[in-house]
C-alpha cells in the first residue's frame, strides 16, 4: 500500500470539537459571502490539522492528516482520474484520443504486425500448449528469433526498441491467441527485466540487456512469498550487507513466480536492514535486486499445477546464502518499495491491451456461431437475448482498447502520473475480459464448453488476471484511497488560503459557491462542449453531471470519516466502481469523438457504443452515490460485516439446515 | 560469384480476405482490404535469399510494378533478406490495367540495365491467375525459361530446374542467364523476424518510372464487368 497508517494521539482527540453537517433545503443559498468563524489552527506532533470553517449557516471541520506516501501529486496534476476525484475535469491527457506514433513509427509497427500475426496463426499451438503445460520447443525458438523477448529493449541493445503504443499492439495480438504464451513473454519483459530499463544504471543495461533481448536469458519477478501476497510490504527474504561492503548474502523464499523454473535473471526483492538517518536506529527497508542463478544458492521447485495458462511456468523460488555484489542492487538501497510499485504500474497497460485482444477473437468466434447457427428456423443472432449479449461485449472491448491504448498513448507522451488509470484499465480489462468470454461461451451453448472449441481454454487462463499483478480488490482500494489522497491535498490548500482568508478572498468565494451550487443541483460550469464532438454533447453532459456529483461525494465522504476513510473499504469499493465507470465514460467519448472528426466509417458505430456505454455507466454512477449518500448503506455495511463476523466464527455457514439436519 | 538475382514481388489482395466485388462491377473491392505479397512471390524471394545464404548469388533485388503501397511489399523482400529494392511507379488508371506484358517488358528493360543473371518470379498471381510474366519475360529477353520450378540447383553457369508438369517432374538444364518461376514445393518461405524488419529499414529502395525504361505500360485489354458466380463450381 501507498499509505502509511498515521496514529492518532488520543490527546488530540479529546479536543476534537465536531458539529454535524446539517444541511436542509431551506439554507441551500447560492452565492453567499464566506464568513469565517473560529478559524483555528490545532497542530500537533502528529502533524493534524483541524480546521473549522463556517459554511454560509452550516458549520463543517475537516479534518486530514499529512498522509505520506510515495506518490504525492503536486498541486496542479494533469491526470484526469486525479482531477476528477476533485470534483474537476482536466482534459489534457484524455482529449484528443492520443496519436502518438509519427509517420515512420507508424510504418514500422505495420510491418511488424504481419509478420507476428502470421507467427501465432501458423506455428503457435495453443492447445498444445496447454495439454503439455509448456511452451512447445519451437514454438519458443521461433519467438526467441521473431525478437518477441526483446521488445522494448533499445535497438542498440540488441532490441525492437518499441514505444509503448507499439508494444500495446503486438501484445494485442498475442493476447488473441495464446495467453498462455502472453504471460510467459509479459513475465519475462513486462516486470522481469523491466526493473533494469527502468532504474538500472549503464552498467547494468549493457550487461544484462543483451541476452534478455534475444531470450538467451529468460527473466523472472520475485515479490511474492507465502505469507506476503497483496501485504508485499511484509516480505521477509532479506539480504545482508557484507561487512566489506562489497556483496549482500541473499536468503528466502519466493513463490508462484512466473517463469521462476527457466528464468537465469531475477528481479528480487529482499528486507535490507538501513540505519535511519534521523533517528540513528537500524530499520528493515525493501531493496531490489538483480540476481543471477550463476551466482549460485539459487533453486526452484517443480511447476505448478494451475487453473490456466498451463503453458506458462509457474514455480517456487528458493534462495540459499545468496552472494550478490552490490553492483546488483537496482535502484537506491532501501528504495525497492518504490521499484517493485513502478515496475508493476509500467506494465499494466500491457494487460489492457492484450486482453482487449482476446476479447476481439472471442467476440469473433460468438458472432460466427450466432450468425451460422440455427434454432426455431432463424438464425440466432435475430434474437434479442443474444443481441443483447453480443452488444454489450462489442461495448466491454471498445472500452478496454480505448483505455489501453489511452493510458499507452498517455506514457509515451511522457507523462508521470498515470497510476490511477493504469490501475483502473488493468481492473476494467480483466473484469471485462471474464464477462465477454464467459458469455461468448454461453452464446457458443454446449459447443462453447468443448475443449475443441478453443473457449474453454481462455476462460481458465483468464481467471488469474483479476488476481495477480496487484488483485482487483487492492488496486480499488489503490484507486479509491490515491483519489482521496488527492482531493484532501486540495482541501488542504484550501486551508492555506484560510489562513489569510481576506488575501483569498476570491478563491474561497468561488469553492464556496461551487459546492452550494453543486449541493443545488446547479451545473457548477463544467463543460464538455466544445472538447467532444458536438454529436456528443448529450454524453459529454451527462459525463459532467456525475463527474461533479462524484466530486460532492468525495468530499462530503472525507468530512464525514476523516482520516478513517482508510479503513472504509465498503465505502472505498463503491467509490471505485464510479472511478472506473467515470474514467470509462470520458475515455470513449474521447475515442468517438476523434472518430467522428475523422469521418472514419464506423463513427456512427462507435457513436452509438459510446452513447449506451454512457447513459447506462451515468445510471451505475448516479445508484451508486445515491447510496453512499443514503442512510440505508450504513446499515447495509453494517450487517454485510456483522453476517461476515458470524460466518467466520462458525468456520462456515451459520444457519442451520433447512431441515434440521 | 557475382551473380545477381531480380526477384518480382507482387502486393495482392490477402489470400485469406473474402474477396467482394464492387457495386459498378469493374473490379473488386481493395480500399481498407488487407494486402499483402503474392504467396509464389515469397518462395520466390526465399529462394533467391537462399542462393545467397549459399553464396551462389551475390546480390538480390526485389522488384514491385505499382503505386505507393507496394513499398511494403518490397520491404517484406528486404526483411526477409534481400539486399535491395527497386519501385517501379505505376499508379491510378496504368495500375488498373497493369498486366503481364506491360510487367515482362519493365523486367526485360530492368534485367539489361541492373545486369541480372538470374530472375526469379512467382509461377502465377493468386489475384489474375495468369501464369504468363515469367514466360513473356525470358521471351523478351530472348533467356531461356525454367517455370514451375519445384526444385533448382546451380551448376558452374548452368541451371538444373526440376518442373512440376500435368504428368509429373520434368528436369531441365538451362544455360545462364534464365528466368525461374517459382511452384509451391519449391521452398518453405521464413518468417521475417522482427530484427530483421528493423535491419531493412537501411536498406536502400530506388525509384524508378517505367518511361525511363522505355516501356510503354498502356494496356491493350479492356475489362468489361468482373461478376461474383451465381454458384461456385457451376458454369
Amino acid at each position: 500500500m501507498l499509505l502509511r497508517k498515521v496514529t492518532q494521539s488520543p490527546a488530540i482527540c479529546s479536543t476534537v470539537f465536531r458539529l454535524q453537517p446539517a444541511i436542509t433545503g431551506a439554507q441551500r443559498q447560492t452565492g453567499a459571502v464566506v464568513a469565517v468563524q473560529n478559524g483555528r489552527f490545532y497542530a500537533s506532533q502528529a502533524a493534524e490539522v483541524r480546521l473549522v470553517i463556517a459554511y454560509q449557516y452550516n458549520v463543517f471541520i475537516i479534518t486530514f492528516s499529512n498522509i505520506e506516501a510515495h506518490n504525492f501529486s503536486p498541486q496542479e496534476s494533469k491526470s484526469f482520474a486525479v482531477n476528477m476525484f476533485k470534483g474537476q475535469i482536466s482534459t489534457s491527457q484524455v482529449f484528443p484520443f492520443p496519436s502518438v506514433l509519427n509517420e515512420e513509427q507508424s510504418q514500422f509497427l505495420k510491418e511488424l504486425v504481419g509478420p507476428c500475426s502470421k507467427f501465432f496463426e501458423e506455428v503457435n499451438d495453443p492447445m498444445k500448449n496447454d495439454a503439455l503445460e509448456k511452451v512447445e520447443e519451437l514454438t519458443m525458438e521461433g519467438l526467441k528469433e521473431m525478437g518477441a523477448f526483446g521488445l522494448q529493449v533499445p535497438a542498440d541493445l540488441g532490441g525492437v526498441g518499441l514505444t509503448n503504443t507499439q508494444y500495446a499492439r503486438l501484445v494485442e495480438i498475442v493476447g488473441m491467441h495464446d495467453l498462455g504464451v502472453g504471460i510467459t513473454l509479459g513475465a519475462h519483459q513486462s516486470i522481469g527485466f523491466k526493473g533494469i530499463l527502468l532504474f538500472g544504471n549503464p552498467q547494468q543495461k549493457e550487461k544484462y540487456l543483451p541476452k534478455l533481448a534475444t531470450g538467451e536469458h529468460i527473466a523472472a519477478f520475485c515479490l511474492t512469498e507465502p505469507a506476503s501476497g497483496s501485504d508485499a510490504a511484509s516480505i521477509k527474504t532479506n539480504a545482508v550487507r557484507s561487512p566489506c561492503g562489497q556483496y549482500y548474502t541473499l536468503n528466502g523464499s519466493k513463490i508462484w513466480i512466473s517463469n521462476g523454473g527457466i528464468a537465469e535473471i531475477f528481479t528480487v526483492f529482499a528486507k535490507t536492514p538501513m540505519k535511519d538517518e534521523k533517528t540513528g536506529e537500524m530499520k528493515d527497508k525493501i531493496t531490489a535486486f538483480i540476481v543471477e542463478r550463476s551466482f549460485g544458492g539459487v533453486t526452484h521447485g517443480p511447476p505448478e499445477k494451475k487453473m490456466g495458462i498451463k503453458a506458462s511456468n509457474t514455480a517456487e523460488v528458493y534462495f540459499e546464502n545468496v552472494r550478490v555484489p552490490a553492483e546488483c542492487v537496482l535502484g537506491e538501497v532501501g528504495g525497492g518499495f518504490k521499484v517493485a510499485m513502478n515496475i508493476l504500474n509500467n506494465g499494466r497497460f500491457g494487460m489492457a491491451a492484450a486482453l482487449s485482444g482476446t476479447m476481439k477473437g472471442v467476440i469473433s468466434k460468438a458472432v460466427d456461431h450466432a450468425a451460422n447457427r440455427t434454432q426455431f428456423g432463424n438464425k440466432i443472432h435475430n434474437y434479442g437475448a443474444i443481441q443483447e449479449k453480443m452488444a454489450r461485449m462489442a461495448m466491454l472491448q471498445y472500452v478496454t482498447e480505448s483505455m489501453a491504448y489511452m493510458v499507452s498513448g498517455n506514457m509515451d507522451s511522457g507523462a508521470t502520473e498515470f497510476q490511477i488509470e493504469a490501475a483502473i484499465s488493468k481492473i476494467f480489462a480483466s473484469e471485462a475480459a471474464w464477462l465477454v468470454t464467459d458469455e461468448c461461451i454461453q452464446i457458443m451453448g454446449g459447443m462453447g464448453f468443448m475443449k475443441d472449441a478453443g473457449v474453454e481454454r481462455v476462460l481458465r487462463d483468464l481467471r488469474i488476471f483479476r488476481i495477480f499483478e496487484g488483485t482487483n480488490d487492492i488496486l480499488r482500494l489503490f484507486v479509491a484511497l490515491n483519489g482521496f489522497q488527492n482531493a484532501g491535498n486540495q482541501l488542504k490548500s484550501l486551508q492555506k488560503a484560510l489562513k489569510n482568508p481576506f488575501g483569498n478572498a476570491g478563491m474561497l468565494a468561488s469553492e464556496i459557491t461551487k459546492r452550494a451550487k453543486r449541493k443545488a443541483g446547479l451545473g457548477t460550469g463544467l463543460t464538455l462542449q466544445g472538447t467532444v464532438h458536438p454529436e456528443l454533447n448529450h454524453s459529454g453532459e451527462l459525463t459532467v453531471k456525475a463527474i461533479e456529483q462524484f466530486g460532492a461525494v468525495i468530499e462530503e465522504l472525507l468530512l464525514k470519516h476523516g482520516k478513517r476513510i482508510i479503513d472504509e473499504q465498503f465505502v472505498l469499493k463503491r467509490v471505485a466502481d464510479c472511478a472506473i465507470d467515470l474514467y470509462a465514460m470520458v475515455v470513449v467519448l474521447s475515442r468517438a469523438s476523434r472518430s467522428l472528426s475523422q469521418a472514419h466509417p464506423s463513427a456512427q458505430h462507435e457513436k452509438m457504443l459510446c452513447e449506451t456505454w454512457v447513459t447506462e455507466a451515468h445510471e451505475r454512477v448516479m445508484q451508486d452515490i445515491k447510496f453512499l449518500r443514503s442512510g440505508t448503506s450504513k446499515q447495509i455495511f453494517k450487517n454485510l460485516r456483522a453476517i461476515s463476523a458470524a460466518v467466520v466464527e462458525n468456520g462456515g455457514v451459520v444457519s442451520p439446515h433447512p431441515l434440521g439436519f | 560469384m557475382s551473380a545477381r538475382v531480380l526477384v518480382g514481388v507482387k502486393r495482392v489482395i490477402d489470400y485469406a480476405v473474402k474477396i467482394r466485388v464492387k457495386p459498378d462491377r469493374t473490379g473488386v473491392v481493395t480500399d481498407g482490404v488487407k494486402h499483402s505479397m503474392n504467396p509464389f512471390c515469397e518462395i520466390a524471394v526465399e529462394e533467391a535469399v537462399k542462393l545467397k545464404e549459399k553464396k551462389l548469388v551475390k546480390e538480390v533485388v526485389a522488384v514491385s510494378c505499382g503505386p505507393q503501397q507496394v513499398q511494403e511489399t518490397i520491404r517484406t523482400a528486404l526483411a526477409m533478406g534481400a539486399d535491395r529494392g527497386i519501385h517501379v511507379e505505376v499508379s491510378g488508371k496504368d495500375y488498373e490495367t497493369l498486366g503481364p506484358l506491360q510487367v515482362s517488358k519493365i523486367f526485360a528493360a530492368l534485367a539489361k540495365k541492373e545486369q541480372a543473371d538470374l530472375i526469379i518470379l512467382g509461377k502465377q498471381a493468386i489475384d489474375d491467375d495468369c501464369n504468363q510474366t515469367g514466360q513473356m519475360t525470358a521471351a523478351l529477353l530472348d533467356w531461356p525459361q525454367g517455370t514451375f520450378a519445384s526444385e533448382v540447383t546451380l551448376e558452374a553457369d548452368k541451371l538444373k530446374v526440376v518442373r512440376e508438369i500435368d504428368g509429373g517432374l520434368e528436369t531441365i538444364k538451362i544455360n545462364l542467364p534464365a528466368v525461374v518461376t517459382a511452384d509451391l514445393r519449391l521452398n518453405t518461405p521464413r518468417y521475417a523476424t522482427l530484427p530483421n524488419i528493423m535491419k531493412a529499414k537501411k536498406k536502400k529502395i530506388t525509384n524508378v518510372k517505367p518511361a525511363d525504361l522505355g516501356v510503354d505500360v498502356s494496356s491493350r485489354l479492356e475489362v468489361l464487368k468482373v461478376e461474383k458466380l451465381k454458384e461456385a463450381g457451376r458454369i
